[in-house]
């Protein structure tokens, strides 16, 4: 079909085209972008807790009268929780779990040397210690949570106390980064004056709060035991389960000791604590996927609205080509041709646009660059929202009759 | 004249009600979005305390050691000060108004015995904290610098915890327990909520929708070791008096720009005898003294994803106005035949530029009534969130009036375009046209 009539009418109505593929190139520039953080989001979201979180449940327990024997308290609860119908594990946390919002980390050095270094410097950058995210936990914490020994041994009843811990267990990828290719099981770590065995490897974990930059899984896990007034108990039971229990579970705490605060904010599955600690992320989503599609609507608006008063216009320039021979679908034809080529510019000027936007964000919001598939995909979107959005001005253009042409008006 | 083109444009919309009614929905939507985004950012940055602000000033000494890790997730410790430097500063007087601070979380006891106590937050501080800020004594009064030395077991309560533990306000004298502590009530403040708390720990970022339901001196609540909230650094051993361990912050009131400068100086001058004594490690014009809306700015307290939200509105905006004028470029010229005979019959370019002027605007204020809706109904769903600024997302009058105009003015600057192409048709070609 030939482009040349078509661009010389368009150079006719140089301002509304132009003003149209500007709306088509600024819709593709954010969309592209739109999507992609999308796409991120969406990805940080699923992230893997190596938790059986399906299963889980956290109950938080604060006592009012101080100088109480933690550890005779703690047996008790736990007796009381394991007696729950339902309930198949119980054990009592720290406050940082993946996803708690909560952060316990230490210092943590692979030899002597390097812990030297670090208190020479009184820092730790470049010493070879680490400041590493740590997880601990009543007897049994480590299978009530899901979690594996993949090499070495669990800790022994023994090795749970208060205060400085004889063991630890890492993460594999904890393990790499202190002691590289070496095997870890057996090397003794320092925290602060203190040393301890590593004893074990254990299944993937992610730290309480996701960093992205790859060092997520660092984690490490001791048997030291809550010595606190606040105290957060695991529950593990059956999916279905986890609400009636920990229901039961607050009743019963409560009736054990009448002077304590069960707060109902401190309830939580662990489904909860996932969907609340990527709630944000969440609300992006759900804003950049309203935003894009809000902008792919109204552009559609615009080209159906655009063409329907061209259509208008020219009814009886139509009519005139039809008597002289045009047929319907030379009309029809005409008018998908127009539509691509407006796009077509649009799509053009919004592919600059949109990698222009994107270093604009990677300078600014830290995002990573766009790739580069978006943008066709982009492009073929709207070239197809383009030829939909002009099909029914189109049709109607054809279906003018070539009697029009005799008519004044 | 006015009203006439008025009768012409409601008569021009009617005529095409679909494409009326989606102009008006695309400035809705655009403006609803836009506003709801500067509504949040407009109460997140605002002045918490517009009668005072101009005086207060945030000091800042840099005590770390010179290698210490640059920020960590929550924040810089050096924002915060330690005991040592806090009660340098005070000692100094060099400020007329000035208190050291920190927020804590207590658990509070209600008076009639049975009852299960409850967690609140509030403020250890020294005796010039009121002054400084100006709070409003209900009954009673603060305390004094020499209940500072006591360690006296003092409390000042807000309105709201004393109408929560007795019922009534006027409760001077009388004993609450906090914590695992008798302490004697010594005024009770009217409620004060400044938004953002802008004196409190910059990790709080803001604590929106949060107040202090109580204050009581700093030395005494270190004396029971009550606990402290927000970020703690320490780089040595020692405990909270010690000269390497941040957890306070520090304001003062300064009349004027000399005596800021003067303070400024200070700061440096206290900096670099530190520094001579072995104490501070860092160059002394690490020292600074910062404006209180510059404190809040250095706070950071908008999230990179509330910024972000805001650009997606302005530029959905940005496509919906692009769409208008293509739409009413396409709407006028398609009346160039009305045009022309108006303008054979006399009328001159401006009366036709006013004539789609007027539409124009007509187009806008109806969008922006709908944008208004389409704000409040964001906001709605900004308050479900559970960030703490979700508490105050709420618009207030000048936001209000703000959006209607932001409407009115997007759909007159997108009809200008088109009321002057439509004002350039010239009357004889169109007539012979038709």
């Amino acid at each position: 079909m030939a482009l040349r009539p078509i661009l010389s009418s368009l150079r006719h109505h140089k301002l509304t085209a132009g003003l149209l593929v500007l709306q088509v190139a600024l819709t593709l520039a954010i969309v592209a972008n739109a999507a992609f953080m999308v796409a991120q989001r969406l990805q940080r979201i699923h992230t893997p807790s190596g938790l059986a979180e399906q299963q889980l449940s956290l109950i938080r327990v604060e006592g009012t009268a101080k100088d109480e024997n933690h550890e005779a308290r703690h047996a008790a609860d736990l007796d009381t929780l394991r007696r729950i119908p339902g309930v198949q594990a119980a054990v009592a946390v720290g406050w940082a779990l993946p996803f708690s919002s909560s952060v316990n980390s230490y210092g943590v050095c692979p030899n002597e040397e390097a812990l030297k270094r670090a208190m020479a410097a009184s820092s730790l950058d470049h010493s070879g210690c680490l400041s590493i995210d740590t997880y601990s936990g009543s007897q049994g914490f480590l299978q009530a949570l899901g979690l594996r020994v993949i090499a070495g041994r669990d800790f022994t009843p023994d090795e749970y106390v208060t205060g400085d811990v004889p063991a630890i267990m890492l993460t594999r990828a904890a393990a790499r980064k202190f002691f590289g290719d070496k095997d870890p099981l057996g090397q003794v770590v320092f925290a602060g004056k203190h040393s301890s065995r590593v004893v074990g490897i254990v299944s993937d974990v992610v730290r309480p709060m996701l960093r992205g930059d790859g060092s997520d899984g660092e984690v490490m896990l001791w048997p030291q035991l809550p010595d606190d007034n606040e105290t957060t108990y695991l529950l593990r039971s059956a999916p279905a389960d986890r609400d009636r229990v920990l229901a039961a579970a607050a009743t019963a705490l409560q009736a054990l000791d009448p002077d304590r605060l069960i707060p109902e904010a401190g309830r939580r599955t662990y489904t909860q604590m996932r969907e609340d600690y990527f709630q944000r992320d969440t609300t992006m989503i759900g804003l950049l996927l309203s935003a894009g599609l809000g902008l792919l609507f109204v552009t559609a608006l615009g080209v159906a609205g655009l063409a329907n008063f061209w259509v208008q216009q020219r009814t009886r320039t139509i009519g005139i080509r039809r008597a002289i021979g045009a047929t319907r679908t030379d009309i029809l034809r005409y008018f998908q041709a127009e539509n691509f080529l407006i796009v077509g510019g649009g799509v053009v000027l919004g592919m600059v646009l949109a990698l222009i936007l994107n270093l604009l964000l990677m300078s600014r919001y830290e995002l990573p660059r766009l790739p580069v598939w978006y943008l066709p995909t982009g492009a073929l979107a709207l070239w197809a929202l383009g030829q939909l959005s002009v099909l029914a001005p189109a049709l109607r253009a054809s279906r003018v009759p070539p009697v029009v042409a005799t008519r004044s008006v | 004249m006015f009203a006439y083109y008025l009768d012409l444009a409601l008569r021009s919309l009617r005529r095409s009600p679909v494409l009326t009614g989606m102009m008006v929905l695309a400035i809705g939507l655009g403006i609803g979005a836009s506003m709801t985004m500067l509504t949040v950012l407009h109460v997140m940055t605002r002045d918490p305390l517009p009668e005072l602000s101009a005086q207060l000033y945030y000091p800042h000494l840099d005590p770390l050691p010179a290698n210490y890790p640059a920020r960590s997730e929550w924040g810089d410790p050096s924002d915060n000060f330690t005991w040592p430097d806090a009660m340098a500063l005070l000692e100094a007087h060099r400020a007329d108004q000035q208190a050291a601070m920190a927020g804590g979380r207590v658990l509070a006891w209600p008076v009639q015995a049975g009852r299960m106590p409850f967690r609140i937050g509030g403020r250890y501080a020294t005796a010039g904290f009121f002054d400084l800020f100006g709070l409003r004594f209900e009954q009673g009064r603060g305390w004094t610098a020499a209940d500072d030395e006591a360690r006296a077991r003092l409390v000042v309560l807000s309105h709201a915890l004393a109408m929560q533990l007795f019922g009534r306000t006027d409760v001077v004298g009388r004993t609450v327990r906090l914590g695992d502590a008798r302490f004697q009530v010594g005024g009770v403040t009217a409620d004060w909520a400044p938004q953002p708390q802008f004196y409190a720990d910059a990790s709080g970022r803001g604590n929106y929708g949060e107040s202090d339901r109580f204050f009581l001196p700093l030395a005494t609540a270190l004396d029971l070791d009550l606990s402290v909230s927000g970020n703690q650094a320490s780089w040595k051993e020692g405990g909270k008096t010690s000269g390497n361990y941040t957890w306070l912050q520090v304001w003062v009131r300064l009349k004027n720009a000399a005596q800021a400068r003067a303070y400024r100086q200070f700061l440096i001058d206290y900096s670099a005898s530190q520094q001579k004594l072995g104490r501070f490690e860092r160059p002394p014009a690490n020292a600074a003294l910062y404006p209180m809306m510059d404190w809040l700015a250095h706070q950071k307290l908008v999230p990179n994803d509330l910024r972000l939200q805001l650009w997606l509105a302005l530029g959905f905006l940005v496509v919906c106005l692009v769409n208008i004028v293509a739409l009413l470029l396409a709407k006028f010229l398609r009346r160039s035949g009305e045009v022309s005979v108006r303008r054979a019959l006399g009328a001159r370019r401006r009366d036709i530029f006013l004539q789609f002027g007027v539409e124009s605007a007509l187009v806008g204020s109806l969008g922006g009534l709908l944008g208004v809706a389409i704000a409040q109904a964001g906001l709605w769903s900004v308050r479900q969130r559970p960030d703490s600024y979700a508490h105050v997302a709420r618009m207030d009058l000048s936001m209000l009036a703000l959006t209607v105009l932001l409407a009115i003015a997007g759909s007159l600057l997108a009809g200008m375009l088109p009321a002057w192409r439509a004002s350039r048709v010239a009357p004889a070609l169109q007539l012979k046209a038709q």
